[in-house]
C-alpha cells in the first residue's frame, strides 16, 4: 500500500538559494549579474518613458507632439493609410469584412473547445481566398471596382503573404513528391524547377515578374503587376517549401511505404493517407519557418512599386509635415510584423502538440 | 497451445474465393524465379507451388534470401527473371495487376509497420474503406471482429505507440486480415519481440492456421513450424535447399547444409 501511494518528491524553489546557485555562484558570475542588472535598470526606465510615460497619444497635428517621448499620434492619424493604402474610404468595409473573416477563421484555432473550429480553419484555407477574390477588387455583383494599384498597407502585406503561403504549400508538396518520383522526366522537371527558383533572390524574381515578364507575353495579354508579383512569390516560395517537405518525406521509415503498398493502397492514397500526414507533421517547424520568412520578405515588393505596410510607413515618415517620426513609424511596422509572426509561431506549436500521438516508429 | 484445429471452421476468407475450387488448385506458383540486387544474385532459380490452405514455413540462415523471397510474392521486391503467379494473376510491371494481387495478399512485417498517426481501429479500417470501398460502419465492425480475434478489442482507440510490441504485432495481423486476404505472408513476425511476447503472437498465428488460411511464414520459431506447417522450406545462399513435411525435415534432413543449420539452432 505504502509503495503505491508514494509520490515523486516535489522540487522546492527557494529564491535565495536559487539566486546563490545561478547568479552569484562565482566571482565572475557575480560581476556579470551586476553588469546585466545595471544595463537593465538604465535602459528599461528611459525606454518606458519614451514608449508610454512621455509619449503623445492625443491630438491631431504635428505640433501636438512635445518631442519628449514617442509621437504615437502620428500613427493614429495615418493609421487608415497604413492599413488600407489608397483603397477608397467608402469601400473599406469590404476589406474590413476580410479582416473579420480572417480573424474568425484563425483566432478560434487557439481555443481548444471552440465549436466547429476545424471547419472555420478549413474555410480560412479555401473559402476565404475565394471570397476575397471577389470582394476586394470588386467589379462584380454590383461592387465598385477598385484597381489593385490602389491597394496598400497592411492589407496588401496580408494578401501577399496569405496567398503565397496557402498556394505554396500544395505546390511545394507536389514538387517534393515529384522530386522523389521514380519517373525520370517528372523527377528531372521538378529538380530543375526547384534548383532554378531557389537559387534566385526574391528581389530578382519580383523585378523579373514586373519588368521582364510583360516583354515575353503575347501582345494584349497583360495582367496586373500585383498578380505577377503574386505568381512570382508563390513559385519562389514553392521551391523552398518543396525542399522542406522532401526532408519530411525522407524521414519516414521505408516500412511505412511498404506496409501501405502491401495493403493495396495506390500511389496517391499511400501518399495522401499515410506518408504526407506523417511527413508534414514532422516538418511543421520548417514549414512555419518558411512561412514567417516569407511574411517578412513580402516587404520587398516595394522595389516594384507596391506599397505594403512598410512602404506606406516609409512614404509617410518622409512627409515634411511630420518631422522626426521615423523611429515611431518603424517601431510600429516592426510591432505589426511581430504580432503576426508570433501568432503563426504560437499556432504551429499548438498544432504540433495536438498532433503528437506519442509514437516513434 | 493445443493441437491446431485443422479444417475446423470455414472462415470468410476462404469463402470469398469464388474463382477456384478450395483446397485443390494452386494459389501461388513460382517458376524459375531469379533476382539480383545490382550484380548480386540474391535469389537463384526458385520454384514453389502452394495450394489453397497450405501452411508453409521458410527458414534458413540470415542473408539466405528468405525475406526477399516472400516479399517478391506481393511485389515489394521485383524479380528479374521467371514467373510468379498469385491467385491466377501474374506479377509483372503492370500496376493494376500488382494492386489486385496486393488486395488478396496480407503481409505482416518484422517491425509491425503500423501507421503511428492513426488509431488501432483506423489502422484496421483504412484499407477496407479506401481500397475495397467498404462502408465505414461495416469496415469498423469487421475490424472489431478481428481485433476480438487477436484479443485486443479494448485497445481499439489507442495509438500504436501506446501498445507493447506483442500487441502491435497482433494489431498488424488484424489489419492484414481486415482486407480478407486469401494469402497471408509473415516476414519474421516474432523476431523483433521480447521473449515474453512471442507466445501471444504465435498463438494468434496458430489460431489463424487452424482456420484454413493459406500462410507463408519466414520464421525461426521451429516449434511453430513443427505444430502448424504442412511443409518446411530451407533456404541458403538464395536457393531452396530442401523442402519437406516438418516431421521429416526435423528428424531426417537430407542435405548437409540443412543438417548443419538444424544442429545450430536446435542446440539452444
Amino acid at each position: 500500500m505504502a509503495e503505491s501511494t508514494m509520490k515523486a518528491p516535489k522540487k522546492r524553489i527557494d529564491p535565495v538559494r536559487w539566486a546563490r546557485e545561478n547568479l552569484f555562484s562565482s566571482w565572475h558570475n557575480t560581476i556579470l549579474t551586476l553588469l546585466v542588472g545595471y544595463l537593465i535598470v538604465t535602459s528599461v526606465g528611459p525606454l518606458l518613458n519614451w514608449v508610454l510615460l512621455d509619449a503623445n497619444f492625443q491630438g491631431s497635428d504635428p505640433s501636438d507632439c512635445t518631442g519628449a517621448g514617442a509621437c504615437w499620434l502620428f500613427i493614429n492619424q495615418r493609421l487608415n493609410f497604413f492599413i488600407y493604402g489608397f483603397y477608397p474610404e467608402e469601400f473599406q468595409w469590404r476589406v474590413d469584412i476580410m479582416f473579420g473573416l480572417l480573424a474568425l477563421s484563425f483566432a478560434p484555432q487557439f481555443i481548444e473547445r471552440f465549436p466547429g473550429r476545424k471547419w472555420l480553419g478549413l474555410f480560412g484555407l479555401t473559402g476565404l481566398p475565394i471570397v476575397g477574390y471577389f470582394l476586394i477588387p470588386g467589379g462584380l455583383f454590383g461592387l465598385e471596382e477598385v484597381q489593385s494599384s490602389k491597394w496598400g498597407g497592411l492589407m496588401l502585406t496580408l494578401i501577399l503573404a496569405y496567398i503565397g503561403i496557402i498556394a505554396s504549400l500544395p505546390i511545394g508538396t507536389l514538387l517534393a513528391l515529384g522530386r522523389r518520383s521514380e519517373m525520370p522526366i517528372i523527377r528531372g522537371l521538378c529538380v530543375v524547377f526547384i534548383e532554378v527558383w531557389r537559387a534566385v533572390p526574391l528581389i530578382t524574381v519580383l523585378f523579373m515578374a514586373s519588368v521582364m515578364l510583360p516583354l515575353f507575353l503575347p501582345e494584349g495579354m497583360n495582367f496586373e503587376k500585383l498578380a505577377r508579383a503574386l505568381i512570382g512569390i508563390t513559385l519562389w516560395q514553392s521551391a523552398y517549401m518543396a525542399e522542406v517537405i522532401r526532408g519530411g518525406l525522407q524521414a519516414i521509415p521505408r516500412g511505412q511505404y511498404e506496409a501501405a503498398s502491401a495493403l493495396g493502397l495506390g500511389y496517391w492514397k499511400k501518399m495522401g493517407l499515410i506518408i504526407l500526414p506523417q511527413a508534414l507533421k514532422l516538418v511543421i517547424p520548417g514549414i512555419v519557418n518558411t512561412f514567417i520568412s516569407l511574411f517578412k520578405d513580402t516587404t520587398l515588393v516595394l522595389i516594384i512599386g507596391l506599397f505594403d505596410i512598410l512602404g506606406t510607413v516609409q512614404s509617410t515618415v518622409t512627409d515634411p509635415a511630420w518631422q522626426n517620426v521615423a523611429v515611431e513609424g518603424y517601431v510600429f511596422v516592426a510591432f505589426c510584423f511581430w504580432v503576426f509572426c508570433f501568432g503563426i509561431s504560437r499556432y504551429s506549436q499548438n498544432l504540433e502538440r495536438k498532433l503528437d500521438t506519442g509514437h516513434r516508429t | 497451445m493445443g493441437k491446431p484445429m485443422t479444417e475446423q471452421t470455414q472462415t470468410p476468407e476462404t469463402q470469398s474465393s469464388p474463382s477456384t475450387d478450395v483446397g485443390k488448385s494452386d494459389i501461388i506458383r513460382v517458376e524459375g524465379m531469379h533476382k539480383w540486387y545490382g550484380d548480386f544474385h540474391v535469389l537463384k532459380d526458385l520454384n514453389l507451388t502452394v495450394r489453397h490452405g497450405e501452411r508453409i514455413v521458410i527458414c534458413g540462415p540470415s542473408g539466405s534470401g528468405k525475406s526477399t523471397f516472400i516479399r517478391c510474392i506481393n511485389r515489394l521486391e521485383e524479380h528479374q527473371q521467371g514467373k510468379i503467379i498469385v491467385d491466377d494473376v501474374e506479377l509483372t510491371d503492370d500496376v493494376r495487376q500488382i494492386d489486385s494481387v496486393r488486395r488478396e495478399v496480407g503481409m505482416v512485417f518484422q517491425h509491425f509497420n503500423l501507421f503511428p498517426h492513426l488509431t488501432v481501429l483506423e489502422n484496421c479500417c483504412l484499407s477496407p474503406i479506401w481500397v475495397r470501398k467498404t462502408p465505414r460502419k461495416e469496415a469498423e465492425a469487421t475490424a472489431m471482429e478481428y481485433l476480438e480475434r487477436v484479443k485486443i478489442p479494448d485497445q481499439a482507440n489507442k495509438f500504436p505507440g501506446q501498445l507493447s510490441g506483442g500487441q502491435q504485432q497482433r494489431v498488424a495481423i488484424a489489419r492484414a486480415l481486415c482486407m480478407k486476404p486469401k494469402i497471408m505472408l509473415f516476414d519474421e513476425p516474432t523476431s523483433a519481440l521480447d521473449p515474453e511476447m512471442i507466445k501471444e503472437v504465435l498463438d494468434v498465428m496458430i489460431e489463424l492456421a487452424g482456420s484454413g488460411m493459406t500462410m507463408l511464414c519466414v520464421t525461426h520459431e521451429m516449434g511453430f513450424a513443427k505444430t502448424v506447417a504442412d511443409r518446411v522450406i530451407f533456404m541458403d545462399g538464395g536457393e531452396i535447399v530442401e523442402e519437406a513435411p516438418p516431421h521429416d525435415f526435423f528428424t531426417n534432413p537430407q542435405e548437409p547444409r540443412t543438417q548443419k543449420f538444424l544442429k545450430q539452432i536446435l542446440q539452444h
